[in-house]
């Protein structure tokens, strides 16, 4: 029976296939003393090396060296004497082979996590090892992504970052989570990758595998009891529209050529080049050839700085900072960069911060606040900027996030243009700051609007937080109001005020963004073409329409369908 | 105990690519090698787990120590590998 399950629309497109589940941790039966030990240690060694040999030939199927890299690593990491050690005592001290292997698994997690940084993403390795090598000895299903043989939707309960590893684009046509929100690992990938994906969708982990459905990650609907004639002509369609996507060029403008700049995020020199060539890492994996390389941006909008301060006991040194700093204005589009400082604090620890722990850390000392606290991080970084500008002859922005008060603006402000820095501005991430929109920019070149922390604050919901994900969405009336008044106070100054929340990605959503009057979008490299066609299909007076609609609708559901086109 | 203190030339420090290369070779020393930073505790350097733990970073100063028949020169070829950026070398790679 046709039956729609509503979720999130993380990632636009349409797609259609048979779903197939990944399967989930296998559950660890009550613990059993073992009997016999040997037999306990060899079964459990045994399982880590049938662990160890299938990621192996894993590796070795892999799409790309990158990801065949990471799965040897992780085969690897299955041989690892230490884990060996650690199972050994742990079948020593009485335990059964399952719950010695999740123990030594655990041990190891723990040891990686205080190691901090990119160490610590290394524990998700551990889980899925634990996961299938106590599949193996519990005579469960391996868990992982299915392999059916053929192209399909996967359904998830959620992805970790391990998971996504496997992921063949050539394969998967779609995502689809039962949890996670807008910001999760499954919407930033699948937006990477061009995948339609829904979250936060109610229901879908009980379809049985082989099931027929159709995909809208635009609306968030997910359409079962449809037949295969049915599927494959909506899959035709679709690889069709994301052929002719992506056919505007030039820079960002409505179809009445309204100018509206479409920007990068990104979080490293490496970004852009990765973005810059058509013989980029996902060339051999695009199977319909749409060969999205080049994605002609106008520059950056958001540059995350963190990825430099990230693995660090110390902080990065001031020459260190300024050539990571120069490579980025000198690889950026018309060397027009935004650089965002530091954005870390008690909720994104740094260990060479030494902040004290807060019961509260998102409603604490983050972002600019961390100033307050250690003022030298935030003045070496603005010298190291300044420095880079200079050795690359640009004029970078520069902005700070978690601004929140008009003298917290003019106190960066009066920072940053003492080192000479001319384009100041800052994130707008709190109401608070939205609502003195208008005072902010008397202290400042521009703003740039953080999507998903502003509704994080507005809606007093945890931008992680699946069960919340209807409040997080950024259709939600309230968040698109704010940014309106934002965008209303920066066409009074004069000044630019931009989106570089994940909200400007989603193609229907940026023609509301510029009827509310905001003049630039940032976004990862994959969404440009999409948001570039979908601004060409729609004059300004269009977009205003748009606003109007959106801004008067009840909730985000309303909100789509009142824009929806057709 | 023969020694040798090096500092992480690689630019993901021993992560990813460097330390694989490195727990390979040092697995196929004839001689158990250790490793650790400062005075922190010495592991096995054949260990990818333990030496993922160390959170030895681009610059960080690490010191082998092995003993027995060959440890100078096993130690030597270690130290000359992390003294290499070896995510530099996968790019020539290509």
């Amino acid at each position: 029976m046709a039956e729609t399950l509503r979720g999130l629309g993380v990632s636009p497109g349409r797609a259609a296939g048979r779903v197939y589940r990944m399967a989930g941790p296998p559950p660890l039966p009550a613990p059993a003393r073992a009997v016999e030990a040997d037999r306990e240690l060899s079964e459990a060694l045994r399982a880590l090396e049938a662990t160890a040999a299938e990621l192996a030939a894993r590796a070795e199927r892999a799409p790309d060296s990158t990801a065949g890299e990471i799965l040897e690593a992780q085969s690897f990491i299955a041989r690892d004497p230490g884990l060996y050690e650690s199972v050994e005592a742990n079948v020593r001290a009485g335990m059964d082979a399952a719950h010695a292997i999740d123990a030594a698994c655990a041990h190891h997690r723990r040891a990686l996590l205080e190691a901090g940084g990119y160490f610590a993403e290394r524990a998700s390795d551990l889980d899925d090892i634990r996961n299938r090598a106590v599949a193996v000895v519990l005579g469960l299903p391996m868990p992982g992504i299915p392999d059916p043989g053929h192209p399909f939707v996967l359904v998830a309960e959620d992805l970790a970052p391990a998971d996504t590893v496997n992921l063949d684009p050539a394969l998967v046509l779609a995502l689809l989570t039962e949890k996670g929100g807008p910001t999760s690992h499954t919407a930033i990938l699948a937006r990477a990758r061009a995948l339609p994906a829904v979250v936060a969708c109610r229901g879908v982990i009980g379809l049985d595998d082989g099931t027929w459905v159709s995909v809208d990650g635009a609306r968030g609907e997910v359409e079962t009891g449809i037949g295969e004639e049915a599927a494959t002509e909506i899959q035709r369609r679709a690889v069709a529209d994301r052929r002719r996507s992506g056919t505007s060029r030039g820079p960002g403008r409505t179809s009445d050529d309204h100018p509206v700049k479409l920007l990068l995020n990104i979080g490293s020199a490496a970004d852009l080049r990765a973005t810059g060539s058509p013989a980029g890492r996902d060339a051999p994996a695009d199977p319909a050839g749409e060969g999205r390389g080049d994605v002609a941006s106008e520059g950056v909008g958001l540059f995350r700085t963190e990825f430099l301060f990230l693995d660090r006991r110390e902080p990065p040194g001031y020459e260190e900072q300024v050539a990571a700093y120069e490579a980025v204005l000198r690889a950026a589009p018309g060397g027009h960069v935004v650089i965002r400082t530091l954005d870390a604090g008690t909720d994104k620890p740094l260990p060479f911060l030494g902040l004290p722990e807060e019961p509260n850390p998102a409603l604490g000392v983050r972002g600019l606040r961390v100033s307050r606290i250690r003022p030298e991080v935030l003045d070496t970084q603005l010298d190291a900027i300044a420095e880079a500008a200079r050795a690359a002859g640009a004029e970078p922005w520069v902005m700070a996030p978690m601004v929140t008060t008009a003298g917290e603006a003019a106190d960066f402000a009066g920072r940053a243009r003492a080192r000479g820095i001319r384009h100041v501005g800052a994130m707008v991430e709190v109401p608070a700051a939205a609502l003195r929109a208008g005072r902010l920019l008397n202290e400042l070149d521009f703003l740039s609007i953080g999507t998903n922390d502003l509704s994080q604050y507005t809606f007093a919901s945890d931008r992680q937080h699946g069960e919340l994900a209807d409040l997080l969405d950024p259709w939600q009336a309230a968040l698109l109001q704010l940014i309106a008044d934002c965008a209303a106070a920066g066409q009074a100054a004069g000044k630019p005020v931009g989106v570089c929340g994940e909200a400007a990605a989603d193609p229907l959503l940026a023609t509301v963004l510029v009827g509310l009057g905001v003049s630039s979008l940032s976004m990862s490299a994959p969404s440009i073409a999409p948001v570039r066609d979908s601004l060409a299909a729609h004059s300004l007076a269009q977009c205003r329409q748009n606003a109007r609609l959106a801004l008067g609708a009840d909730d985000p559901a309303q909100a789509r369908k009142l824009v929806m086109p057709g | 105990m023969p020694e040798r203190t090096v500092v992480i030339a690689s630019s993901s420090g021993l992560h990813a690519r460097p330390a694989k290369i490195f727990v390979q070779a040092a697995a196929k020393q004839g001689v158990p090698v250790r490793i650790r930073v400062g005075d922190g505790k010495s592991v096995p350097a054949n260990s990818m787990l333990a030496v993922l733990a160390l959170g030895a970073v681009r610059g960080t100063e690490v010191t082998l120590d092995a003993e027995g028949p060959g440890a100078d020169e096993a130690l030597a070829s270690l130290a000359e590998l992390l003294s290499r950026d070896l995510d530099a070398e996968e790019a020539l790679d290509g």
